[in-house]
């Protein structure tokens, strides 16, 4: 199967979409939002001078949740702004898209930058945050290089800067790119690394809100997160939270890859099966069998196939049976994978991007991977599954950001579900499948 | 001077989306900048940029040597990071990575002998639905990188 060349059909992200409904690869352009009904939640604001409050009570009623992986409550962040603090605050968008199985806001940015713009416009109205900027995932240059050119085309048609439609109220957005480092999708560190500095996560607290970027009051959503946003002004949060479940609110885009006869990004509501989902991305490659899924990102914990076919997706559907839903991103193997080849390359790679600033993390993602390297290559001791469990144990929850808990959950969840593989690799000094990753 | 006019306007534009007080935050734009234009990053360079940003050049070097495509060595006229993570090697990025490696003679982080290619193995580049993917230079992405698309891409790094 290919990949889907622009102008493609309107309908390939999947007949319930909201955010990428209408979209054909070529209209990305401002009129073509415009046509799309853009920007008419921005003029419906400004001409009805609706209070910042009630759009912050809006998106607290959609139920929308961060949608970059912690999955945290939009409104509730929102509401944490200090409006009435004087001096700077800022409003910060982080497409810093680097979570393995992650691709989402590349599409997102590079078929609807303006849906991004307008729900940073809106979030900037309702916090008071006079200047966003958008930090951009360095790898993906002709995408950077796309919002900016729609930046553009939005500064010229009035919707950025100073009196926006002739309203008092101003925004000025940026463009900002990163240039290779998976810590900076962490919201502390992508600050610093916006004040051009390396970029190691913040000790919390105190939290964005209060010390963000320049030390001033910020407020960090995902690229997804805005561009749910113009939607719920336009229809109402109530109407938004029916699409998804209680407590899950609207739709979401999954980025599927792995062994899917259409990899690719599928907005559904909230709560549909994964079996939908799988059958929207073309089933199984070449009709081989679902072994394992991870649902929510490399991060999170791997789910086997038979506890995957019964999991409906949305964040409390996906918790209950045992992982979360992340960035949404679905990574899916089949049944000629080695699940040890698979922890290992995964291992590999939050080695690799530790940032290197607590001992556990530097240290302990080396262990992980050294001894998961050491198991594929036949040479592991029944004893080390518990080296593992340990060390991942000391890593979690120890560190100062996330990374650390990325590290270790993959390793608990691939040991748990699929320990009988480890053990093979371990007596036959080879591998259970044939063909490896 | 070390960066040509055209690169210091580039630079200047991008000061512009910062705070006056906040030059700094324009490093990345600005080594970005120069390395288009340098190729690689050296002392000399990160020097000029430190000192044209108001920065102390330490500050410089530890942006330059944190992110992972700035590159504080010289590299081949060419850059290939192909992408191995767990999504992309599902879709064939080891075959393609093999592919690369006996085309050109070389492994990751070695650069041919004639200094035209220097191979890289990347980390998530964002890309996964369109694997395996390739980054050219930094800057443009090959998509579904099969052997026969790798032999096309090669004849034309001359």
């Amino acid at each position: 199967m290919g990949l889907p060349v622009p102008p493609f059909a309107t309908d390939l992200f999947g007949p319930e979409a909201i955010i990428m409904k209408g979209l054909n690869g070529l209209n990305w352009r401002i009129s073509d939002y415009e046509a799309r009904g853009g920007y008419q939640a921005l003029r419906k604001i400004l001409a009805e001078k609706i209070p910042p409050e009630q759009i912050v009570n809006e998106v607290k009623k959609s139920a929308l949740r961060g949608r970059g992986g912690a999955g945290f409550p939009t409104g509730l962040k929102w509401s944490f702004m200090p409006r009435q603090f004087p001096g700077r605050k800022y409003l910060v968008c982080n497409s810093d898209e680097g979570e393995p199985g992650t691709f989402k806001d590349r599409d997102l940015l590079r078929y609807n930058p303006h849906i991004v713009i307008e729900g940073m416009i809106i979030a900037g109205y309702a916090m008071g945050t006079p200047v966003g900027y958008n930090y951009i995932h360095g790898e993906i240059w002709d995408i950077y290089e796309r919002f900016e050119e729609a930046l553009e085309e939005a500064r010229a048609a009035g919707y950025l800067g100073k009196n926006i439609l002739g309203s008092d109220f101003g925004f000025e957005l940026y463009a900002h790119h990163g240039y290779g480092a998976y810590i900076c999708g962490e919201e502390t560190a992508l600050l610093e690394s916006l004040e051009g500095k390396k970029g190691l996560p913040r000790f919390k607290p105190p939290f964005p809100a209060s010390y963000g970027l320049y030390g001033k009051p910020t407020t960090i959503n995902n690229t997804e997160t805005f561009a749910a946003v113009p939607w719920i002004i336009l229809n109402g949060g109530e109407e938004f939270l029916n699409l998804g479940r209680p407590n899950n609110g609207g739709t979401k885009i999954f980025s599927v890859s792995g062994d899917v006869a259409r990899p690719g990004n599928y907005e559904v509501r909230l709560g549909t099966p994964f079996e939908k989902l799988l059958e929207m991305a073309g089933g199984m490659k070449d009709g081989r069998k679902l072994k394992a899924c991870i649902p929510g990102g490399s991060s999170m914990p791997v789910l086997p196939a038979h506890i995957m076919m019964e999991t409906d997706m949305d964040y409390d559907s996906i918790a209950k049976a045992g992982s979360m839903l992340g960035s949404g991103a679905v990574i899916i193997m089949d049944e000629t994978r080695c699940m040890v080849r698979c922890l290992l390359r995964l291992s590999y790679f939050y080695f690799e991007e530790s940032c290197g600033q607590c001992t556990p993390c530097r240290e302990g993602t080396g262990w992980l991977y050294r001894m998961v390297d050491r198991i594929e290559r036949g040479r592991g001791k029944p004893e080390d599954f518990d080296v593992l469990n340990s060390v991942s144990d000391n890593i979690a929850g120890r560190t100062i950001c996330a990374l650390g808990d990325a590290a270790a959950l993959p390793v608990k969840s691939f040991i748990k579900h699929f320990r009988g593989e480890f053990e093979y690799h371990m007596e036959h000094k080879n591998c259970l499948v044939p063909d490896y990753v | 001077m070390v960066l040509s006019p055209d690169a210091l306007a580039k630079i200047d534009q991008a000061v512009t989306k910062y705070p006056p007080d906040q030059r700094q935050s324009a490093v990345m734009a600005a080594l970005t900048i120069a390395q288009d234009e340098k190729g690689w990053l050296s002392t000399e360079t990160m020097d000029f940029v430190a000192q044209y940003l108001g920065m102390p050049p330490i500050a410089v070097y530890e942006v330059a040597s944190f992110y992972t495509m700035y590159d504080i060595k010289p590299v081949g006229k060419y850059k290939l990071a192909i992408c191995t993570n767990l999504p992309c090697a599902l879709q064939g990025a080891n075959v393609a990575a093999e592919h690369l490696k006996n085309k050109l003679g070389i492994g990751f982080n070695e650069t041919t002998a004639d200094g035209l290619v220097t191979l890289r193995e990347g980390e998530c580049f964002g890309a996964c639905g369109d694997a395996p993917v390739l980054l050219l230079n930094d800057k443009r992405m090959c998509c579904a990188m099969t052997p026969d698309k790798l032999d096309a891409l090669l004849k034309d790094l001359t």
